[in-house]
């Protein structure tokens, strides 16, 4: 079929669009993409400094605030570290999950949101399996709504906390990022990136600090397209050679849930894309290792690599909480009126 | 049945070949009379219509609607939907068979034309093409028709299999109808909710690839190529692609009877203008890549395209109100159609107003074979559009007749207002500021 034999005869205009009008709220956190440096700056400086503080005293800055966390999707990091950040700011917590309430019953995403603000939730923290539910509940509750994982979309304190991890290693003491931060610095992302919300919000991230994203992966994993979802991104199939390249290498996790009748021929994944002991000495023997949990060993890494000096997993979930108290804070104190955020 | 006059307007019936200042009289349902201005003769009281400074065209034909009865009239009913239709100016719409149940027998489609549904504009029925639109029998054409369907299509699912869109085929040629295909493979789509490609991707959806639209209307266009000496004929529902467009194209030089239809929003969104996951711009076939949408433009002004239907889809409030792969596919269209294609075709890109109206009302009736519709011509029906081309106006869905809201055109700037609509006579619609 010959697709050219009817070449556009002139520039047409076309309807334009709309610009976005999310974030709603300025407390929210839906996307990395609604981060600009300053904000990220920010966020980086307040987990630092909240980080530090006597708890006696940090358990004022939200003395009482009613923060509900609303997950529709098992989780043991974000929904933990979520919780005791916000505890750990003096706030109350609610924890709903999808199978002990009205959800199992058929209650919406927007009348479960609307209950919860009713109740007094000033803050609601949203795990859904469906990409874009945040910001229905934002829109559906007017409400400040922290992103904790949304589908195969995004995870912004996930990529802001594996920020914090990488630039303890490689910018110790930088708070104040800018576009040239990580100038210089390529990580790699490597597995089921089709699938993976930390690989999109960490792709979106990383770059607008200076740093180049590769994305590693088999064909039915992570599609040549993903090259195209923002600037400084590329493919490179070549484990071995983006290990090659790699300051910091981002290992992911095949998510079964997700692959939705993809088969994945899991010997020949290994083959091509298990970080082992032996690939890492070889390829990269300085870089950072990280990975968002839950690590199935034996499968994308070993458990030599997974427990070994290179690994930052651990630091991965201590940064969580940190991460997590600078968003919830956010989120209460930015003013929703002036659009400027705290 | 009364007179009435529509003086003073101008008349645009391209079927005629009619582009002027013209009275015309209309009596007992049909057009009596045209002639040139204040030269008709008229029996004393007759009802008038002032048209000065408006555009009279044949009442508007839309061979893609949804009207959700029977089975879901919390969506639409054929009394919102058809005031709807009569409010954009249609007079005459086709009823697509997914109903509750399926409209896959004379029962059902006698039903829908009932009066006591209070249809404002006549409602022409689509019947299922296979049993409960299953895709495994197909069903009694020569009944279906003779109870009043005007085509048959599984619309809402594709005919998959090759021997049962070849038996489709082949019946429909039998008894006069036109097999209306909704050309997508589902076997590409299952889990999808947009277009797929790099913007599905950075939203974390699954997508809806142009081939599985574009492989089946091949498929179809191979099936007709086959069948070429029983005048099959094969109408391309809703398409979206470039791909499907040049395969109906080629069809076309191969002196086929493949014809095809483009919604308003396929040839002015893209997927683009999904935006942050906004439901009432989910729909299927999904919006395209600029590329396709630029391909359907060329094709419409270059005359590929047989006819704007709107595939209009009403859903409740509550049921878009929801995770954007949840929600339930299909926008309104009815009330927005002719604001749209004026100001973009006509005026934005130059198509000559009588082509619009053409792609709007003659081409559809045509395909449709509903004799006396789609024309002005003295004996048709008095179905007419009366509106005035200048006037521009912001649509507002929350003031629309349809029972449902789901539009992304909702505060579009829309050119050409309608006045009246007249369905055999009758006057359907009259604006409130006329």
């Amino acid at each position: 079929m010959n697709l050219t034999s009817t070449p556009v005869r002139r520039q047409l205009s076309t309807p334009p669009v709309a610009a976005s009008p999310f974030p709603l709220h300025p407390g929210s956190l839906l996307s990395v993409e609604d981060l600009s440096l300053a904000d990220v700056s920010h966020i980086l400086a307040r987990a630092t400094v909240l980080e530090n503080m006597d708890p006696l005293l940090r358990d004022r800055i939200l003395a009482k605030r009613r923060v509900a966390l609303l997950f529709y999707e098992s989780s043991t990091r974000t929904r933990t570290s979520f919780e005791l950040a916000a505890k750990g700011l003096g706030a109350d917590t609610a924890l709903i999950s999808s199978l002990s309430s009205s959800i199992e019953k058929g209650e919406t995403l927007k009348d479960t949101g609307l209950t919860l603000r009713a109740l007094g939730a000033e803050t609601i923290i949203l795990r859904h399996s469906s990409s874009g539910a945040p910001w229905l509940l934002e829109a559906a509750t007017g409400l400040p709504v922290l992103n904790a994982g949304d589908g195969m979309h995004q995870h912004p304190t996930q990529a802001l906390l594996d920020l914090r991890t990488m630039l303890a290693h490689l910018r110790p003491g930088v708070e104040t990022v800018t576009a040239e931060t990580l100038a210089g610095v390529t990580v790699t992302i490597v597995g089921d990136i089709l699938h993976s919300r930390v690989a999109r919000s960490n792709m979106l991230l990383l770059p607008k600090l200076g740093a180049r994203v590769l994305l590693c992966g088999p064909k039915e994993l992570l599609p040549d397209l993903a090259a195209q979802t923002g600037p400084g991104i590329a493919v490179e199939r070549d484990f071995l050679a983006a290990l090659g390249q790699s300051q910091a290498v981002i290992m992911l996790r095949i998510q079964a849930e997700r692959l939705a009748g993809l088969q994945v021929d899991l010997e020949g994944y290994k083959t091509g894309y298990q970080l082992t002991q032996q690939r890492l000495a070889a390829h990269a023997p300085a870089a950072l290792v990280l990975h968002p949990g839950p690590i199935i060993r034996g499968l994308e890494l070993t458990a030599e690599v997974a427990d070994g000096p290179q690994s930052l997993i651990l630091e991965q979930v201590r940064n969580g909480v940190a991460i997590r108290m600078a968003v919830v804070e956010r989120a209460l104190t930015a003013a929703k009126e002036k659009g400027g955020r705290a | 049945m009364t007179a009435l006059v529509i003086r003073g307007g101008y008349l645009i019936d391209p079927a005629a070949g009619v582009d002027g200042l013209r009275d015309v009289l209309l009596k007992d349902g049909k057009v009596a009379e045209i002639a040139a201005a204040g030269k008709l003769k008229l029996a004393n009281g007759t009802e008038s219509l002032d048209a000065t400074g408006l555009v009279l065209a044949p009442g508007l034909v839309d061979m893609h609607v949804h009207l959700r009865e029977p089975g879901q009239g919390y969506k639409e009913t054929i009394a919102s939907g058809t005031a709807a239709a009569a409010a954009g100016g249609f007079t005459a719409v086709a009823a697509m068979p997914n109903t509750v149940p399926v409209n896959d027998s004379p029962e059902t489609t006698r039903w829908m034309l009932a009066p006591e549904r209070g249809a404002a504009i006549r409602v022409f029925p689509i019947a299922a093409a296979t049993r409960g639109s299953k895709g495994e029998a197909i069903n009694d054409f020569a009944a279906l028709k003779a109870a009043g369907a005007v085509a048959v299509s599984d619309d809402g699912r594709p005919i998959l299999k090759d021997g049962i869109m070849r038996e489709t085929l082949a019946a429909a040629a039998r008894v006069g109808l036109s097999v209306i295909q909704h050309a997508e493979d589902t076997r590409m789509t299952q889990g999808g909710s947009m277009n797929a490609g790099a913007t599905a991707f950075k939203l974390g959806l699954r997508g809806m690839p142009a081939e599985a639209e574009s492989s089946i209307v091949e498929r179809d266009i191979r099936l007709v190529t086959e069948m070429r000496d029983t005048r099959a004929h094969l109408h391309v529902a809703h398409t979206s692609t470039a791909a499907a467009l040049a395969a109906v194209r080629q069809a076309r030089r191969s002196g086929l009877r493949v014809t095809c239809e483009v919604a308003p929003h396929h040839f002015l969104l893209t997927e683009e203008h999904v935006g942050l996951y906004n439901t009432n711009a989910k729909m299927c076939p999904p919006l395209r890549s600029a590329a396709d949408r630029d391909a359907l433009i060329e094709a419409i002004l270059d005359g590929v395209v047989d006819a704007i239907a709107t595939d209009h889809a009403p859903h409740a409030v509550h049921e878009k109100e929801v995770e954007f792969e949840n929600a339930p596919n299909g926008i309104i269209g009815l009330e927005t159609a002719l604001g749209l294609s004026l100001r973009w075709l006509h005026k934005e890109w130059k198509m000559p107003l009588g082509r619009v109206l053409s792609l709007l009302s003659a081409q559809p009736a045509a395909l449709l074979g509903l004799k006396g519709r789609g024309t002005l011509a003295v004996g048709s029906f008095a179905d007419m559009v009366i509106f005035d081309p200048k006037a521009e106006w912001t649509y507002r869905a929350a003031e629309g007749k349809s029972k449902s809201r789901n539009t992304p055109f909702d505060g579009w700037t829309m050119q050409g207002k309608v006045r009246w609509t007249i369905s055999e006579g009758r006057i359907a619609y009259a604006a409130e500021t006329a």
